[in-house]
């Protein structure tokens, strides 16, 4: 029998709240963390798109002026979500050397790598600052929470874009079953609102271009949805051990009962039609789980609000619950938070264990014509998830065909 | 041309910025890393950001010999000139 594993602290930064409490009473009203960007880089580089949801609270405003100056943007997001999931967690102390992170990205430290290539250009060599390398790698993050915590069970970087943060549950279920840890830190942070991914992503015709309306830009199973939202943030929770909570008495929010990750192997960005390898990542994830498909009773989608994805998201639930998805409580929560992308599935993993929690799933914000192809139960004014035991989903797809999905009982 | 004081109170500054130390603890006699726990890398960036602010070229080779901080004061203020 393997070991169970629980989430006993949460932490997060987001377009909709600079820590959980905040960003999940905003969730269960239903808000939109999107706005126009007044910063300069937009009209100068005559952007497509002129928007995005930025977290609510600068990260400036958190952390001290030295440690935000050796931390990328999105490490400095990780640093303040990962603080919180710990003392979230009430861990007085902890062996290190059993203490692991997984703290996923989907680009990394990408405003250190072109601030740092400006610098090279305008000023020279002599310029780039030593503090260069450190801040632009993809591992930033998870290195920055394993030397702020003393994490010394390995410190890990799952990279599979926009599923990275789901990746990261995986990986943390997997240290903790096998044996090589008790106590691992999981997240996901991202903060690419640069000109230059804005850019690229608008040039794939991925962004959304309602540049009048921000707020009602995302809008998954709309008819009318057009595109992402570009978010930034960072989410974080505290994995466990069961016995080890239990020894020390914890709050437990909820069991990572299950998690799976596949591939696609069909394209290199458009999701298979068919969504054959989300369905497989979906019944991998509940077999793993040993949960049938009836016990769900809420899924937080992926569902980015663009024309060609939210559907086959469907299309996989139903082959993997069958007509038992007409009685899933759906949550697009992306609707208000943006797209977060490395850090999505790790800022949605923290609303899908308060959801079994407190038996509250949150809101899916504009959708005013469901598109009538994906016929979900979507959430559209927080709802109250059934007594009993209870079983929810996250989903998260990234470009490259990667599909994870985690499995969240209730306690 | 700066003085040696105006030198001193520009690299307690850069040492600020970098570190978060207080600008008195930065005196002449003090170790960059012993007494300012200082390490390799925040001496670069000290370095190139004194280079910066004094119109001074630092060479690698003498960043070694860069022991405290009035080191730091006397080479800025000979490479002045």
């Amino acid at each position: 029998m393997a070991r169970k594993v629980v989430i006993t602290g949460l932490g997060a930064t987001t377009p909709i709240g600079g820590d959980v409490p905040t960003m999940w009473r905003n969730a269960l009203k239903g808000v939109s963390g999107a706005h126009t960007l007044t910063d300069d880089w937009v009209a100068k580089y005559e952007l497509p798109v002129t928007f995005a949801a930025r977290v609510s609270n600068p990260a400036s405003e958190v952390l001290t002026r030295v440690e935000a100056k050796r931390l990328d943007p999105s490490s400095q997001f990780a640093v303040i979500a990962a603080r919180e999931a710990w003392a979230d967690s009430g861990i007085s102390e902890v062996d290190h050397d059993r203490f692991a992170v997984a703290f996923a990205t989907g680009i990394g430290g990408v405003w250190t790598l072109l601030d740092a290539w400006d610098t090279l250009r305008e000023k020279g060599p002599r310029r780039v600052l030593p503090m260069t390398v450190p801040m632009l790698m993809p591992n930033g993050a998870a290195a920055a929470v394993s030397l702020d915590l003393g994490a010394r069970a390995g410190a890990h970087t799952p990279v599979s874009a926009c599923a990275s943060g789901t990746e990261a549950m995986h990986q943390g279920l997997d240290l903790i079953r096998s044996g090589k840890a008790d106590v691992v830190m999981v997240g996901g942070a991202e903060a690419a609102i640069h000109p230059l991914p804005m850019a690229a992503f608008a040039s794939m015709q991925a962004l959304s271009r309602r540049n009048d309306d921000p707020e009602h830009a995302s809008r998954p199973y709309d008819i009318d949805r057009d595109g992402f939202v570009m978010g930034e943030g960072a989410g974080a929770l505290v994995l466990e051990a069961e016995e080890h909570a239990l020894a020390r008495g914890a709050r437990i929010y909820g069991e990572l009962a299950g998690t799976s990750v596949t591939a696609d192997a069909y394209h290199i960005t458009a999701p298979d039609p068919e969504g054959l390898g989300a369905t497989r990542a979906l019944k991998a994830a509940l077999f793993d789980a040993r949960a049938q498909g009836t016990d769900v009773v809420h899924v937080n989608a992926h569902a980015t609000s663009t024309p060609v994805g939210d559907k086959p998201e469907y299309t996989a639930l139903k082959a993997a619950l069958g007509d038992h998805v007409d009685n899933v409580a759906v949550s697009a929560t992306k609707s208000q938070t943006g797209h977060l992308l490395g850090a999505s599935g790790a800022v949605e993993a923290v609303m899908t264990v308060l959801a079994v929690h407190e038996r509250k799933a949150p809101v899916t914000i504009n959708l005013e014509n469901q598109d009538p192809e994906i016929p979900l139960d979507v959430v559209t004014s927080a709802r109250e998830l059934p007594a009993g035991d209870i079983v929810a989903l996250s989903n998260s797809f990234g470009f490259g065909g990667h599909n994870a999905v985690i499995v969240v009982r209730s306690y | 041309m700066a003085s040696n004081e105006e030198i001193l109170a520009g690299l307690a500054e850069i040492v600020n910025e970098e570190t978060g130390l207080a600008p008195e603890a930065v005196e002449l006699d003090k170790s960059f890393t012993d007494d300012l726990d200082i390490d390799s890398i925040s001496m670069m960036t000290i370095v190139v950001n004194a280079e910066e602010k004094f119109g001074v070229r630092i060479p690698d080779e003498e960043v070694k010999n860069l022991k405290t901080v009035g080191d730091a004061v006397n080479f800025i203020s000979g490479a002045q000139e």
